[in-house]
């Protein structure tokens, strides 16, 4: 390494990598055949993925009847998991726009396993509203098209705007995710054994060569792209958590929200990311590209997101106090702590607020066994503050005599489980016919170390 | 290294992306205009009665008014039909032979209605009144078509949602004196556009612009 040792920063952002040639063999290597754990693991994820669509055949079928909802706890497995999916999402945006605009050059090597984690996780997200609906063959009747009703959606409500800021997500997401595979996609097609594999990326490397018009291209639609994406990570769960705020529910009507909500979205993202990207570098042997450095940055996001987290927790509950509104201080200082659902919130209180505590040692942050399990508790605990959110200020309104407890049915738990099943599905066949690491970014990376220029921008 | 695509590769890529983004296109706007047609709303399509009843002969020929067969148009929701007995109350003195009154003579010696089929068909979650529309002026006509001129009665309008509340946010120029209401090719006074007899008309039977959800779905 030509750069000078960091004395504040100890680890390499790469470690020692080979040749670009080997690096292309390394890192694609595993597209080309599957290891042992592959099948047995895709097809128990797979049984998961039936399962979903099994309770959401039978949803749509027999109607939302079928889940525990009813009033007043007309919202809550299926917009909970709508709102964790959709959040964990925005970690992927986040380190693949954000940090790219902050020539943050270490999400380099992980950016590619993001990105595809927000895509599974926008397509479970996009579901659940849809299930929601109760009659989803009629979602168009959310999107402004010229109907012959004679009338539009309530630009009012923020349901429509939902519509629009998860349909826009979803497409930058998936546009920039597949701009960045390019490259890759022709290294593929290059370096893949047998005419048929070759074929196949050949498609989708939409004759990608590698020539300095192309690159230059692609540098500047890349940039362009990361600079869409990059206010809707805060815009998106912004208008989703407006589907709460602008109500008028205590417990849900506070101002807090926006910010509230994306730094939980980017929080609960990184925890994902964190139980993803530990086995991949176990399991591929990616120590050399996915180093310390990346763990070490993740788990100080982490922190910086769980502080900012535990600041609006306790702004929530101060802002109920000193409304002086009785409904107000009842929902969050009563109901919340001490009501039905009270070991959630406390629960959800020391996974979201005390976990991320751990990283304020430097060797927690590289242990990567205590960065697993903190991902799971904080991935848990998230999911967790939607629920105690959502179900726990229905369950108990202005008027104590309908209060209601919501007690989910079979298929509220197999739609959260079967979402998780579905999603492990997706990242397994990621993992198995797409380059999970982008290889032409590692390689640029490795060149940019080499020579000097990258140290310096990448801390 | 062989090449993995032929020469027309690029061309079958280019045409397949352009097919695609037009596809995308095409479908919604296609459906869009599909729904705009007669054909998907079912206006004028042939609806084949029991009884081969003449609508000319009886408005144009005889002069009936149409309350005699549809009475209930001013007093509930339902215009009703009209039972048997209206039927053979003069159809027992004239044209009682022929094998289209078949059914009729059925229905006499059974007691069973003639099973009329509908023609205007509103969905179920629309909650419909004739009384209230045949009572605030707005005439058969407007609806249903000129009836005098009808062999067979088919669904006149397009009865989509748009066309309900075109009207329902405007009234005035659908309206006309209570007389005229089952007038058939009714002409204002003043001509088609006869904007001073709207406004008295709005006047006189207190009539406001009802476009909330809750008019119609209940």
């Amino acid at each position: 390494m030509a750069a000078p040792p960091d004395a504040l920063q100890p680890y390499p952002v790469v470690g020692a990598l080979p040749d670009d040639g080997s690096l292309t063999r390394d890192l694609l290597g595993p597209n080309w055949s599957a290891s042992r754990a592959w099948w047995p693991l895709f097809i128990v994820s797979g049984a998961f993925a039936v399962l979903f669509i099994v309770a959401i055949a039978f949803t749509v079928v027999k109607g939302i009847g079928v889940w525990g909802n009813n009033i007043p706890v007309a919202w809550a497995y299926g917009i909970t998991d709508f709102v964790w999916w959709i959040g964990i999402g925005h970690a992927g945006t986040f380190i693949s726009a954000f940090l790219l605009l902050l020539n943050q050059r270490w999400r380099a090597s992980i950016n590619r396993l993001a990105e595809a984690m927000t895509i599974f996780a926008l397509v479970n997200a996009s579901l659940f509203p849809l299930l929601h609906l109760g009659r989803p063959w009629f979602f168009y009747w959310l999107v402004p098209y010229p109907a012959t009703t004679g009338v539009w959606p309530n630009f009012k409500s923020s349901l429509p705007w939902d519509v629009a800021a998860i349909a826009t997500y979803f497409t930058v997401s998936l546009l920039f995710w597949y701009l960045g595979l390019i490259p890759d996609l022709a290294a593929a097609r290059d370096a893949a054994p047998g005419l048929r594999r070759r074929r196949v990326y050949g498609v989708f490397a939409l004759g990608w060569r590698g020539r300095a018009r192309e690159w230059q291209h692609y540098r500047v639609a890349y940039m362009l792209f990361a600079g869409l994406a990059t206010p809707l990570v805060i815009s998106v769960h912004s208008i989703v958590s407006l589907d709460f705020s602008i109500t008028q529910l205590p417990g849900w009507h506070s101002t807090i929200f926006p910010p509230y909500f994306v730094v939980g979205a980017i929080y609960s993202g990184l925890a994902m990311l964190l139980m993803l990207v530990l086995p991949v570098r176990r399991i591929f042997h990616l120590e050399e590209v996915i180093t310390r450095r990346h763990l070490d940055n993740i788990a100080k996001l982490i922190l910086l997101c769980g502080c900012l987290l535990a600041y609006s927790y306790v702004c929530e509950m101060f802002g109920a106090w000193y409304s002086g509104n009785v409904y107000e201080r009842f929902a969050m200082l009563i109901s919340r702590p001490f009501g039905p659902y009270g070991v959630l919130f406390w629960i959800m209180t020391a996974a979201n607020v005390l976990t991320p505590h751990l990283f304020w040692s430097a060797r927690m942050r590289t242990n990567t066994i205590v960065l697993f399990v903190a991902g799971v508790i904080i991935w848990v605990g998230m999911w967790l503050e939607r629920f105690v959110i959502i179900a726990g200020s229905l369950s108990q309104t202005f008027l104590p005599s309908s209060w209601h407890l919501f007690i989910p049915t079979w298929v509220d738990w197999s739609l959260l489980v079967g979402s998780v099943g579905l999603f492990v599905f997706l990242f397994l066949a990621f993992l198995r016919w797409v380059p999970f690491v982008s290889v032409a970014e590692v390689k640029r990376l490795r060149l940019d170390v080499q020579r000097g220029v990258a140290e310096r921008s990448a801390t | 290294m062989s090449a993995i695509f032929n020469r027309r590769a690029a061309t079958v890529a280019r045409a397949t992306l352009v097919a695609l983004c037009a596809l995308v296109i095409l479908i919604p706007t296609v459906a869009m205009l599909w729904v705009r047609t007669p054909w998907a709303r079912g206006e004028h399509r042939r609806i084949v009665q029991p009884v081969p009843f003449d609508h000319r002969i009886h408005v144009t020929g005889l002069r009936i008014d149409c309350r005699y067969c549809h009475s209930g148009v001013e007093r509930s929701a339902s215009a009703g039909l009209p039972s048997t007995q209206k039927c053979v109350s003069c159809h027992t003195q004239l044209w009682r032979a022929g094998s289209p009154m078949e059914p009729i003579r059925q229905s006499v010696a059974t007691g069973r209605p003639i099973p009329w089929r509908r023609v205007t068909q509103l969905p179920d979650f629309v909650y419909f009144n004739h009384s209230i529309h045949v009572n605030k002026g707005v005439g058969c006509e407007s609806c249903h078509g000129r009836i005098d001129q009808a062999a067979e009665v088919e669904q006149a309008a397009p009865l989509t949602m748009s066309w309900c509340v075109d009207c329902h946010r405007n009234p005035a120029p659908t309206l006309r004196p209570l007389e005229a209401v089952t007038t058939q090719g009714y002409v204002p006074p003043g001509g088609d556009r006869d904007i001073e007899l709207a406004a008295v008309l709005m006047k006189r039977y207190q009539i406001h612009s009802l476009a909330n959800c809750t008019t119609c779905h209940r």
